[in-house]
């Protein structure tokens, strides 16, 4: 056998390659939740969005050969997504959750009905940069190849977090978010922040969505995200509406979903299905060792609440 | 997870019309529509239908059956294995007049296939797998199916022949019988060029999970594995990774060398053209079909992918002698004396089972040189 197996050294190479490659659609997903919730809206339909930002894009890429262009229509369509339910949600007596599924539902058939003929051409991929260059091992040399979509995402993260704590757009995002009386009384007008916040988060889901139709696993289906849209917006919670920290549980939930693979390829056969639950155990232990019956969650928005 | 909620266009359009129409001239339409003459045939898929893989095969196969003459073809895809697929056969018997159906995915058969069957005994069933049995299932359902092992097994010699590192990778989606064999025939015909290759298996747990199918191919090329097959419904994905990552492979379900094409070095294919065109050309002789249909590649039920340009000449002769071995007479893929992975004795020396061997619907190990565990 030739050395290029490299044996349990397989493991963390995994974890971190897993944690590069699989995170990305996570981060836009709650980065983009972010902002809509602390303008004090959920949208829960960003799954939708997802998958019909991953259909955008792949269809203008196979159509242009441009894969950037597919990048800029997944944007217009998610913030189109954005719009319609912000738009809708403005209204009094709507509910976010419901308007959210339904949106969900509106983008996933959409995208299945529109993405049909798209389903076998192959699209031009988005460019990545290979920093594994100084490795002469070629294991290296792929876990290193880092997309631009990455290397965006966590650029983002941390200019949020600027903008929040340090800009007039963060404070005024974070009035509305944190009492719609007192953003009233500002004289700012909270249904104007909370449909550009909508839009914007919808825009960001459908980047995530370029990236998995665009890069990895790079192609358009119609079972492309299996519920990581869902679980990006349920990271929001976990990150306590904290960039950073979405970042963060983003890459910890890309690595943890290559624990299962890397696992099984150095000999560790038995028990499959329970490390491909870890990263959801992992979720739940700390949200319970976090979470406290006598005050409510820290960081949540005071005007975001489930009933309306 | 949410398909249950989904409002299937074709079957909106058809209620809607049908609705039309029995408003606007009563008395017009009776119950049962057209199809007087000829024969109309349903075909009802789980995934889309140019999906690459399994969906696409029947598709292929369905389209075969729409250029024969007074044959009438309906299909609809991405049918949930739910209460849906019940739904969507009434509607292609009442609204299209199909008398013979092909509800191809493994979960439409119990109890759905069996429920639609009961209360329409004229209309003929036939499922793909191997689930119906005689005697306990309706007479007017039956099963088809063939052994891709024996293509698994090609796939083998020709990954043999290209290893370098002498480990070849299989991403599998379930440990059924049908997949292990798939994984066994790999790499018994890989051992049968070189006694010392293994093969890894990694389990996605799902039949269609892009992103784990992805992270299993990058796990199995990271510890050097140098040619990757899977057994997923879309093998897109696998084959687009591996040869991203520099790895040979071998197809399945469908002939995915467009997307690989200096990579791909054969696959196994279904050739469900000559079953289903079979079965419709019986139908409409007005011939009783068969309940229990099987075959392999000699039967032309399993077909092989043309040779890519990277198997070596010394490759193709021995292939091309096993294929034409295969196509003789029946042959034994599974032969003893034969170990399991844990070190058991599966197959006693002197025992072979062939292809149609009962045995083989059974199997539950992995055979001595695949690493992995199949429980």
């Amino acid at each position: 056998m030739e050395s290029t197996a490299i044996g349990l050294w397989g493991i963390p190479l995994a974890i971190l390659a897993g944690a590069i490659r699989v995170s990305t659609p996570f981060i836009f997903v709650s980065l983009g939740e972010t902002i809509t919730e602390r303008s004090g809206r959920i949208n829960l339909g960003l799954e939708g969005t997802l998958v019909f930002g991953a259909m955008t894009a792949y269809a203008i890429a196979v159509v242009t050969g441009s894969p950037w262009l597919g990048v800029a229509g997944a944007m217009a369509a998610g913030a189109s997504f954005g719009l319609i339910h912000g738009f809708i949600c403005r209204w009094p007596k709507v509910n976010d959750i419901a308007i959210g599924i339904a949106m969900m539902q509106f983008g996933l058939g959409l995208a299945f009905f529109l993405g049909k003929p798209y389903i076998q051409p192959a699209a031009p991929h988005l460019p990545s940069i290979p920093f594994g260059f100084w490795s002469g091992l070629p294991q290296i040399q792929a876990a290193l190849d880092i997309n631009v979509l990455f290397l965006i995402g966590a650029a983002l993260t941390f200019a949020l977090r600027w903008v929040l704590a340090n800009t007039r757009i963060g404070l005024t995002l974070r009035v509305v978010g944190d009492s719609t009386d007192a953003a009233r009384a500002m004289g700012i007008d909270p249904h104007r922040v909370r449909l550009v916040a909508t839009a914007v988060g919808g825009a960001f889901a459908a980047v995530g969505g370029a990236y998995l139709s665009l890069y990895y696993p790079g192609a358009w289906n119609e079972g492309i995200s299996s519920g990581q849209g869902l679980m990006a917006v349920a990271l929001v919670i976990f990150a306590r509406w904290n960039p950073v920290g979405c970042f963060l549980a983003a890459l910890l939930f890309g690595g943890a979903g290559a624990l299962g693979p890397a696992l099984q390829s150095v000999g560790v056969t038995s028990g499959y299905y329970l490390f491909y639950a870890a990263p959801y155990a992992l979720t739940l232990v700390i949200m319970i060792a976090t979470s406290s019956p006598n005050r409510p969650v820290p960081g949540m928005p005071g005007a975001l609440s489930l009933t309306k | 997870m949410f398909d249950r909620l989904s409002l299937n266009r074709r079957r909106f359009l058809k209620t809607t019309t049908a609705g039309l129409l029995f408003g606007a001239v009563p008395g017009l339409v009776s119950g049962r529509a057209r199809a007087a003459d000829g024969l109309t045939v349903g075909f009802v898929y789980v995934g889309p239908k140019d999906d690459y893989g399994y969906n696409q095969a029947h598709a292929e196969g369905a389209a075969a059956v729409k250029a024969l003459d007074g044959v009438t073809v309906v299909e609809e895809e991405n049918v949930p294995e739910t209460v849906d697929v019940q739904k969507t056969m009434e509607s292609m018997i009442n609204l299209d007049g199909a008398t013979l159906l092909f509800p191809t995915s493994f979960g439409y058969f119990d109890p759905h296939v069996l429920a639609v069957a009961a209360k329409y005994p004229d209309t003929q069933f036939r499922h793909c797998g191997g689930l119906w049995q005689a005697g306990k299932h309706p007479e007017n359902v039956g099963s088809y199916f063939g052994y891709i092992h024996q293509g698994q097994y090609l796939n083998g010699i020709a990954a043999g022949y290209a290893t370098k590192s002498k480990k070849i990778g299989f991403v599998a989606a379930k440990p059924i019988p049908q997949v292990l064999q798939n994984i066994n025939a790999f790499l018994l015909g890989a051992r049968s060029v070189d006694p010392a290759i293994t093969c890894q298996v990694i389990f996605t747990g799902e039949w269609s999970l892009a992103v784990k199918e992805a992270e299993a191919v990058n796990a199995l090329v990271d510890q050097g594995a140098d040619v990757i097959t899977c057994h997923v419904d879309s093998p897109k994905v696998v084959v687009q990774t591996a040869a991203g990552r520099g790895a040979f492979v071998c197809g399945y379900h469908a002939n995915q060398s467009p997307l690989a094409p200096d990579k791909y070095l054969t696959g196994a294919e279904w050739a469900w053209g000559n079953v289903y065109t079979d079965f419709a050309k019986k139908a409409l002789a007005g011939e009783k079909l068969g309940n229990f249909v099987r075959g392999g590649l000699k039967d032309g039920f399993v077909k092989m992918s043309p040779l890519g340009p990277a198997v070596s000449t010394e490759a193709r002769n021995t292939f091309e002698a096993t294929l034409a071995e295969i196509m003789k007479t029946k042959y034994s893929v599974f032969k003893g004396p034969l170990k399991d992975n844990k070190g058991n004795e599966v197959i006693a020396a002197g025992a072979a089972y062939s292809e149609d061997a009962i045995e083989l619907e059974s199997m539950a190990y992995l055979v001595d040189g695949v690493v992995g565990s199949a429980s």
